[in-house]
């Protein structure tokens, strides 16, 4: 178990960014997915990370939503760490009730969607809320209904998600993560399983959230317009390292490494 | 032998008490089955518990039901009745397969549902009561039913233990009067009478939550 001999309130303060990776390392076995990395995302920031298959994007999403734990390095989110804790002066593994509460602060939006299919539409987005978060049930259902109204499915909350289509269960799953007030929303590929003539329903949404509210976002998509639209900056990775980062303009108008031009060409193709 | 009608009708009562018992008996050890066995499966995660409840499982699942019976029943204190040890010993043994299918009805559940709880930081009572549980239940239905029909045929064993239930009836029956013939047919009969409409009611449930 590594320890670190940062003191105690030597991370990022209140003022600093919302997220950082500190020399994060993350192995499955002898796969080296990330490689000592490190960035910051700012509060309100929204981050885009591109790169080909493999080449880490996901895990890093996954690592915040902890989904799965570092193998060497420390992430810190707003000012507290999250795969670590203090003790002792010293950083020690977190533990489950530890992640627990920094994690709240995230929510995430899956590829697959991964609504309840035992529950309907309601209590999908109110199961977090109640019993995680401890909101009475009677406000609960009112901010259900009107972040089903803000997804355009007002009329389907007694619904079950088997009912819905993939567009559809996408939505509800954004509202689900938006229910919980997270400060920052992580999308993975969520449009990556949806039939194309659904992706723009989807994306209109996303948007809306982007217009409308300050939540850090951490998006990894293939969908190159949405990113462009939607992000401040964009993050070019290739074998768990970052390769390329900058504006949105910058990265797909005029991209300095020839690593991304090759990614771009061959994904805007 | 010739089938005597007369014969039939006077021993129908004995047999239908038999039944009765039989039928309890089943049900009783069925929730017995039910209760111990999810617990058993969910014992099974907790990394040293779980390894010594495998072991006594498999030790169950693989010595005979009629040995454990009477194993149980001569070794159990005199004020403990014949029909609670034949229920608890079929409660326990199913208990070692229904914690089987409980436990593929879990590994079922894709890992997509563990993370949305995870992301949703869902305390564990939810995880498992409100996410899991009823997902891989659901899943096992009809896997569970065709248990309560192996048992329900496996209750003539605790005639071995006195339990006073339908093959009990109808040995006593066949010893009193030197008859064996309308007895055991109507044994054969009473076993066909429950199983085949259960036997229904199963293939229907499977159909319905087949649909998930």
């Amino acid at each position: 178990m590594p320890q670190y001999e940062t003191p105690l309130g030597a991370g990022p303060g209140a003022g600093g960014p919302l997220i950082r990776f500190d020399g994060v390392v993350k192995r499955f076995g002898d796969n080296t997915v990330l490689d000592h990395l490190d960035f910051t995302v700012a509060p309100g920031e929204r981050v885009t990370l591109i790169g080909p298959s493999g080449s880490g994007k996901t895990t890093i999403l996954r690592l915040l939503m902890t989904l799965e734990q570092v193998t060497d390095g420390v992430i810190w989110v707003g000012g507290e760490p999250l795969s670590h804790m203090p003790k002792g002066g010293r950083l020690v593994r977190a533990n489950e009730r530890h992640q627990r509460r920094v994690r709240r602060q995230i929510g995430m939006v899956f590829q697959q969607f991964n609504l309840f299919p035992n529950m309907t539409v309601r209590q999908n987005i109110t199961e977090g809320p109640v019993h995680s978060l401890g909101v009475p049930r009677g406000e609960a259902d009112r901010r259900a209904a009107e972040l089903l109204e803000m997804v355009d499915l007002a009329d389907k909350i007694d619904a079950h998600p088997t009912q819905l289509s993939g567009g559809q269960q996408q939505r509800v799953a954004i509202a689900r993560a938006l229910a919980m007030r997270p400060r920052i929303l992580l999308l993975d590929e969520v449009t990556s399983a949806l039939d194309p003539e659904l992706v723009t329903g989807v994306l209109d949404v996303l948007r809306t959230v982007a217009e409308t509210t300050d939540i850090t976002m951490l998006l990894v998509t293939h969908e190159m317009q949405f990113a462009r639209d939607v992000s401040h900056r964009v993050l070019m990775f290739d074998q768990g390292r970052i390769v390329e980062e900058g504006p949105p303009e910058q990265i797909f108008g005029d991209p300095r490494e020839e690593r991304t031009r090759a990614f771009l060409h061959a994904v805007l193709d | 032998m010739t089938w005597d009608w007369e014969f039939t009708g006077k021993i129908i009562p004995d047999l239908l008490d038999g039944l009765v018992v039989t039928v309890q008996a089943t049900l009783l050890g069925y929730v017995l089955a039910l209760v111990l066995g999810l617990a058993v499966a969910l014992a099974r995660r907790v990394p040293v518990l779980g390894t010594a409840v495998f072991a006594v499982m498999e030790f169950i699942r693989c010595t005979p039901l009629l040995v454990q019976l009477v194993f149980v029943f001569y070794l159990a204190p005199s004020y403990v009745s014949a029909f609670t040890v034949g229920v608890a010993v079929l409660g326990v043994h199913y208990a070692a397969y229904t914690a089987e299918v409980y436990r593929s009805g879990i590994e079922g559940v894709p890992p997509g549902q563990w993370e949305a709880c995870r992301a949703l930081s869902l305390p564990p009572h939810r995880t498992w009561g409100a996410v899991v549980l009823p997902q891989a239940i659901r899943r096992v239905i009809p896997a569970l039913g065709n248990y309560l029909i192996a048992m329900f045929k496996d209750t003539p064993l605790l005639f071995a233990i006195t339990v006073g239930e339908l093959m009990y009836q109808a040995s006593r029956i066949g010893g009193v009067y030197f008859r064996y013939l309308e007895a055991m047919t109507l044994v054969g009969l009473f076993f066909l009478l429950v199983s085949v409409p259960s036997a229904v009611l199963i293939r229907r449930l499977e159909r319905r939550y087949a649909a998930v």
